[in-house]
């Protein structure tokens, strides 16, 4: 059973990666639509940026983490390099909670 | 020229590093999490190695553990279904070769494409995806080896605030992209619309909502009339339209109202 879920989530996630790559040899695109591509792996990468910050199960994930996720945007937002960026955001999540800010 | 590309792929792997460091701690949870679900190791690794996508590995351990497979799979792939316009953004940028879009492919996460689409269109974005599409792929794999080996030796990556590193890093990664006012509107809409169906929608769907804040203005664009169209289809407007027969005609007026439309801007 539990070989039978990994091979369905290998393939099916598999397939769902290469179909777009290959699809995109495959279709004549007007020109309108592929300027859009971009832009819609921008919106999905933002939505999943936004609800990674803000929830967790569905719910609100807190303020900690929120909080670090602000202040690596405020860095990136001065043109901080991004390691900093990133060191930042969790340590400022990792230190509100050691102060018992959820 | 040369050295302007040597700092450009060094700023590339140290950049890719500081995500992979996290995934590497990530990978390491998931490991010990399996693990003591009561998953084999073998079950473990193997699903890092041919799944390779943590939010969906994380889901499906939880559901399998609770006697529903079936739900584990559904909901993973539910999770994993963004990755489809993923490679429709990315298509060439993997390789021109055949072999580098099927392994490049099986390497696409969010992180990998965002790391690439922030490069412009050419070989520098070549270059971002595979750099972080196979050193994102050791991280999560050791990760995962050193979770199954320590076992609950493994703390939990939220104290060191990694849940916070991974949306900081997609945002920054996205930041120089939303300069666009156009990619920004539909793109913070588009977050918006995720965060809030977050509570009513099962995990996967409310991202994959952001697409509606792509295809409707595109559709409101191409198709003027689209906002009486779905009226009209269900009635009362219809009886102001002369006749359905028309619709094919209405269908193609529109588009060229467009084209003359772009032409003068």
């Amino acid at each position: 059973m539990l070989i039978a879920v990994i091979i369905a989530l290998a393939a099916g996630t598999y397939g769902f990666r290469v179909a777009g790559v290959l699809l995109r040899d495959r279709l004549e695109l007007p020109e309108w639509s592929r300027q859009l591509l971009p832009v819609a792996a921008a919106a999905l990468l933002a939505a999943l940026a936004a609800t990674a910050a803000l929830t967790e199960a569905g719910g609100f994930a807190g303020y900690a983490r929120p909080a670090g996720v602000l202040v690596g945007l405020a860095l990136a937002w001065r043109r901080v390099p991004f390691v900093l960026v990133v060191v930042a955001a969790a340590g400022t999540t990792a230190l509100l909670r050691l102060l018992g800010v959820e | 020229m040369r050295t302007a590309n040597r700092t450009g792929d060094a700023a590339v792997l140290r950049d890719v590093a500081a995500i992979g460091a996290a995934m590497l701690a990530v990978g390491a949870s998931f490991g010990a999490m399996a693990v003591a679900a009561g998953l084999p190791a073998w079950a473990t690794l193997a699903m890092s190695v041919f799944v390779y996508a943590g939010g969906a590995q994380f889901m499906a351990v939880g559901l399998v553990a609770a006697g529903s497979p079936l739900a584990g799979v559904l909901a993973g792939l539910l999770l994993n279904a963004r990755h489809l316009p993923f490679g429709l953004a990315l298509g060439g940028s993997l390789g021109p070769a055949r072999w580098r879009r099927l392994l490049g492919s099986h390497l696409m996460t969010d992180e990998a494409t965002a790391f690439a689409l922030a490069r412009p269109a050419g070989p520098a974005r070549r270059h971002a995806f595979w750099v972080a599409g196979a050193l994102l792929f050791l991280a999560w794999n050791a990760g995962t080896l050193l979770g199954v080996v320590a076992g609950g030796a493994v703390g939990d990556p939220a104290v060191l605030g990694l849940d916070a590193a991974f949306p900081a890093g997609l945002a920054a990664l996205l930041l120089p992209s939303l300069r666009d006012p156009q990619t920004r509107r539909i793109a913070l809409a588009g977050a918006g619309l995720a965060v809030l169906a977050t509570p009513f929608l099962p995990a996967g769907l409310p991202v994959l909502l952001a697409l509606v804040a792509v295809v409707v203005p595109a559709l409101r664009r191409r198709t003027p009339a689209a906002a009486t169209g779905p009226s009209a289809a269900i009635g009362p407007a219809a009886a102001i339209r002369p006749s359905a027969a028309i619709r094919p005609d209405t269908a193609i007026a529109p588009d060229a109202i467009v084209r003359t439309e772009e032409a003068s801007c």
